[in-house]
């Protein structure tokens, strides 16, 4: 037989010495205060730090998420009020066009009108004018005539007056007769 | 210094077809020879390795946890995935949310245990500190007065062995039967299966390992022997793997057990 180890001598397995025992149990006291003191009080604030940094990081997406949608729709309102604004102000450019349009035609009715009624007034005017001219020439005309006709002189004031006269009135007579079928056509 | 199989099994130079008889290892796999002595007390490689362990423990979650930052890197990442794992999948899942303060007691037991048992298969260590019985043993100890002291603080002296010794629902001549077990369970049972059981896991384990490397160096020979031989490594490599596993879980047994015992102390069984 080969000598394995030192001796021979009768050991038991399940007999623990002191000394091993002393030993295991002092290296894992070392063990445990490390890690009970030191080092996993560490890890786990880290641990715990994370996960609040997790948490509090969807947290603030949440709430920025939020904002932003609310922000979302205060925009689309001022939008729609926009568009509500600009659409009643072409309302009211519309009218107000419409309005001018109404105004300016009104406005050149009466001009047109005026220059009208002017241009009347200025006929009637002229009308007038060349009656009494045209009545004192006819006059000449007719008294010359009618006594290059009649060979009596009507040089006397008193008579060629009666005479002009009672021939004008004939001719005015005539006159008025035809001015009113004038206005009538 | 200590019982490096393969050296000593060269050193005698026993073959299977040098007419030498197979070198079984035994008991004395787990004996060292001291590194050095003061007066009677000899320190030992389990001791060695077990302190090597504590350093180990200590300094890698010093690497990963000195200076926390917000977002991980490196050791800090691992060391947080180990954290997560006690906290969540063995404290708050045996204990609830209170057991949170007892999270770093159960995570020192994880990992110190755990360095320890992958301590067999590192090279030149070789050798699982908890496949001696002290360790296990210093560690449940420490459990077993942690859920004692837990459960009368809770609970009050009466009140915690009445719990203990008298689950309610039963009929009451049961108890007669049932309450001297109960006792013995809470008191001795617990803390002894739980120690042996994480011993028994490495010891057997290491033994594993040790006799097909011995046997892979015995058996070694031409022709046949090599093949003999070759088998025997494989089934090394093959219980290595197996080794690995089996530390972990031994660890999270271990760990487990030490949270359903704190359990029971913060409040009885319905």
């Amino acid at each position: 037989m080969i000598d394995f180890a030192n001796s021979e001598e009768k050991m038991n397995p399940l007999l623990p010495p002191l000394d091993e025992i002393i030993i295991g149990g002092v290296a894992f006291l070392i063990v445990f205060g490390f890690l009970w003191k030191v080092l996993l009080p560490k890890i786990a604030k880290t641990l715990a730090d994370r996960t609040d940094a997790i948490e509090g990081g969807l947290k603030r997406a949440e709430e920025a998420q939020a904002e932003a949608q609310a922000e979302l729709e205060r925009y689309r309102t001022q939008l729609a009020e926009a568009r509500r604004e600009a659409g009643r102000l072409t309302e009211d450019a519309r009218e107000q066009g419409a309005v001018a349009i109404a105004e300016m035609r009104a406005e050149g009715q009466r001009i047109k009108d005026e220059i009208v009624t002017a241009g009347h007034t200025q006929i009637e005017a002229d009308r007038n004018q060349a009656q009494n001219a045209l009545r004192q020439d006819v006059g000449k005309l007719a008294v010359g005539l009618a006594s290059r006709i009649v060979g009596e002189s009507l040089e006397d004031e008193a008579r060629q007056r009666r005479v002009v006269d009672r021939f004008l009135e004939e001719l005015e007579a005539k006159a008025s007769a035809g001015a009113s079928s004038e206005k009538v056509r | 210094m200590t019982a490096d199989v393969q050296t000593l099994a060269s050193e005698s130079g026993c073959h299977l077809f040098s007419g030498c008889g197979f070198p079984s290892p035994g008991l004395n796999v787990f004996e060292f020879k001291p590194i050095f002595s003061i007066g009677a007390f000899d320190f030992t490689k389990p001791m060695l390795l077990a302190l090597i362990s504590m350093l180990l423990v200590i300094g890698f979650f010093w690497s990963a946890f000195a200076k926390p930052k917000m977002v991980p890197r490196g050791a800090q990442n691992v060391g947080e995935l180990g954290y997560l794992f006690v906290r969540d999948n063995i404290s708050r899942e045996t204990i609830g949310k209170k057991g949170d303060p007892y999270v770093p007691f159960l995570f020192s037991i994880f990992f110190f245990v755990w360095v320890m048992n992958v301590m067999a298969i590192i090279p030149f260590a070789q050798f699982p500190a908890t496949s001696r019985i002290a360790f296990p043993a210093s560690i449940v100890g420490i459990v077993w007065v942690t859920y004692l002291v837990l459960g009368i603080k809770n609970q009050g002296f009466v009140g915690y062995f009445k719990n203990m010794m008298f689950p309610p629902g039963l009929p009451k001549a049961i108890y007669f039967l049932l309450a001297p077990i109960e006792l013995l369970q809470g008191l001795i049972t617990r803390p002894f299966t739980m120690a042996v059981r994480l011993f028994a896991n490495m010891f057997a384990g290491h033994m594993l390992i040790v006799t097909f490397s011995v046997g892979a160096w015995y058996l070694l020979g031409f022709h046949i022997g090599a093949l003999y031989s070759a088998t025997s490594f494989i089934v090394v490599v093959v219980l290595t793997a197996f080794e690995l596993m089996i530390q972990a879980l031994q660890a999270y047994i271990i760990t487990l057990l030490a949270a359903s015992y704190i359990s029971t102390s913060l409040e009885a069984e319905h």
